[in-house]
């Protein structure tokens, strides 16, 4: 490569690109971008009785803190309508297993679909490709009977009434299998990188295909699936419409985003409850999002067309 | 169950939350323990034999839940679309003709529309010029971060904070608390019901909608110009080329393919939001989309046969993307 002439012109480069009118536009569009949600987050640390008489930038001329709203949305409730923290550890409950459950078949999949070689596997990866984006809408009714139901042709029961309509399991199958798709093509694309030769030393050396997979495969995939997860994650803990079919229900289960959507419906949820519920709801996401925002990117990069 | 449930009325908060979280410990030890003694087993049998069980324990399962979990809905929903409300009887195309024909139906379907072409062109559009801008950035990364964040937040939650911005005070002697009222009566001397106000509302969702995806269009869209190599921008600044002119000649070119999925991602994710018209408007005063009205007509009427067409009516709109995009792996699988 031309080594020596390089830094020399790409100080230049960095010269002309940074100018300054350049820089100026993008710092106010991102103060733009930040502005709404700071408006947010200003307004949940106001009294009630500021929040409703006077907007969020006056809190600089005047400012008053109180955390009374974080205490009264999370803690007060009533049987019919129980306190926000509830719903935060629904949308753990629903969270976690959403998360583990599809990386693992996933990483299985991806497994076979990078390194077994049999007849089809091209159609196979081709179809799981496309159903990344299926809209989810396609599927509920059907599942959402499947669940309640079983599955039936004529009188051949193929599965049973499960009787698990209420429970955290039809939200976990469902999450696990839209995850499924961008998962797998996700984890195929690192996975068949893995060099070829280390997978053939393994095997001359006589591990056999599980022995290969939990020896090597797995240990080299650890980023690949830090990656999707934080993506499996970030997609579960905001869903609305998942939690809205399958577990909306019951209040026992009912995720976060169903609380604050229903909170926004109803007439008399005032703006100091909305505002601070909203940042609740916002803030495990958004400490996962800048803590590993690299991988988030990465993850994003390797292909991301789900829905 | 439903013993469990009278009782269930007299739970503490705290109570349910523990046996939920039970039920999350077992099913988590439950599944783990599962994959953990299949995979022993698995492990101890002949090279002969692992031949074939390698394809039951690794790709079976997730093949499994994909026929069951898409792949037949797909095709109930399909047929679903031909049937009445309750699914017992064929109607043909009457749910069809019903969505294109009901002048309710027509506005959301025109509103879809509205978001489909809106929403990925502009929020492509400011990502590609954030990305161009802070290319060649010292420290571009606060910005990037800034913008990318609503990325993190969820359709709800963006939903709340821009609900929240346009927020309307209908009593003159109150100020007002929204901060797009604020702006608008202290330029103007009024503001408007914002939400209320047609058309002018959709295009209000559509900017939530443009605030999140910028984010991402911006990040996908930079990385391609990093990819970009020295030596070309090299030689087009040696030629002399002013900055916009390199970006249309040089990069716009260069990152094309990049543009295009970005784009198309986008409109699919488009295509498919609802929560954000549910939130802010329930899709009232005339600004409901498709993926909102199916929910609607599904769940709220009970009215399986408009719900699914309307679900089909989503697919369709998105069947050339997803061909195109098969088209576009196929391409670059053979060039490997």
């Amino acid at each position: 490569m031309t080594a020596l002439s390089l830094p020399k012109a790409r100080r230049k480069a960095k010269n002309i690109f940074s100018s300054p009118f350049a820089s100026a536009f993008a710092w106010l569009i991102a103060i733009f971008w930040t502005i709404p949600t700071f408006g947010l987050l200003v307004s949940s640390i106001r009294p009630e009785a500021d929040i409703n008489s006077s907007g969020w930038w006056v809190f600089f001329s005047e400012p008053n803190v109180s955390l009374d709203n974080y205490a009264a949305v999370l803690f007060e409730g009533t049987t019919t309508n129980p306190p926000l923290f509830q719903f935060f550890f629904n949308s753990l409950a629903v969270t976690i297993p959403a998360v583990i459950f599809p990386i693992t078949l996933a990483v299985f999949a991806a497994y076979g679909l990078a390194w077994f070689e049999f007849k089809g596997r091209d159609f196979l990866f081709f179809t799981i490709f496309g159903l990344q984006v299926v809209p989810l809408q396609l599927a509920l009714i059907p599942l959402l009977q499947l669940f309640s139901q079983g599955l039936k042709i004529g009188d051949f029961t193929i599965i049973p009434d499960l009787e698990i309509t209420g429970t955290y399991i039809p939200i976990w199958i469902a999450h696990t299998i839209f995850g499924l798709p961008l998962a797998i093509f996700l984890l195929h694309n690192f996975l068949s990188q893995i060099p070829r030769e280390l997978v053939e030393a393994a095997r001359v050396d006589g591990a056999g295909w599980f022995k290969l997979f939990s020896k090597i495969i797995l240990p080299l995939s650890v980023p690949a699936i830090a990656s999707f997860a934080i993506f499996q994650f970030l997609w579960v803990w905001n869903d609305l419409l998942v939690g809205l079919t399958f577990g909306a229900g019951t209040k026992d289960i009912a995720p976060m985003t169903v609380r604050i959507a229903e909170m926004v419906g109803t007439r008399g949820s005032g703006w100091e409850v909305l505002t601070a519920g909203a940042f609740v709801s916002m803030v495990v996401p958004l400490i996962v999002f800048f803590a590993l925002q690299r991988y988030f990117v990465r993850g994003l990069l390797a292909g991301s067309v789900k829905g | 169950m439903n013993s469990v449930g009278i009782f269930a009325a007299r739970k503490t908060p705290w109570e349910i939350v523990a046996d939920n979280f039970s039920l999350l410990a077992m099913a988590l030890l439950a599944f783990g323990a599962v994959v953990f003694l299949v995979f022993v087993l698995a492990e101890r049998t002949s090279v002969k034999a692992q031949e074939w069980i390698k394809y039951i324990v690794f790709i079976a399962p997730a093949v499994l839940l994909l026929l069951v979990g898409l792949i037949y809905p797909t095709i109930r929903t399909l047929i679903f679309s031909f049937m009445d409300a309750r699914s017992e009887n064929f109607v043909g195309f009457e749910n069809y003709i019903w969505a294109f024909t009901i002048p309710e139906i027509v506005t959301v379907l025109r509103n879809t529309a509205i978001w489909v072409v809106m929403v990925p062109l502009v929020s492509t559009s400011i990502g590609l010029a954030i990305a161009y801008m802070t290319d060649r950035m010292k420290r571009p990364g606060i910005i990037k971060s800034l913008i990318f964040m609503p990325m993190a937040i969820s359709f709800v939650g963006a939903g709340v904070i821009w609900k929240f911005v346009y927020s309307y005070e209908p009593n003159d002697k109150r100020p007002e608390i929204g901060l797009l009222s604020a702006i608008s009566k202290a330029l103007n001397g009024s503001a408007p019901n914002w939400l209320l106000e047609i058309p002018l509302n959709t295009f209000l969702l559509i900017i939530v909608m443009i605030w999140i995806q910028t984010g991402f269009a911006m990040v996908v869209l930079a990385a391609a110009m990093k990819n970009i190599p020295d030596e070309v921008v090299e030689a087009a600044m040696l030629d002399g080329a002013s900055p916009v002119k390199r970006f249309f000649q040089v990069t716009m070119p260069m990152i094309r393919a990049t543009i295009v999925v970005v784009l198309t991602t986008i409109t699919i994710g488009t295509l498919k939001v609802f929560d954000i018209v549910r939130t802010m408007t329930g899709g009232n005063f005339q600004t409901n989309v498709i993926a909102n009205e199916m929910y609607s007509q599904a769940f709220r009427q009970f009215n399986f046969g408009t719900g699914s067409a309307l679900a089909i009516i989503l697919f369709v709109a998105i069947i050339p993307i997803i061909w195109y995009n098969i088209r576009q792996l196929r391409r670059e699988r053979t060039e490997r």
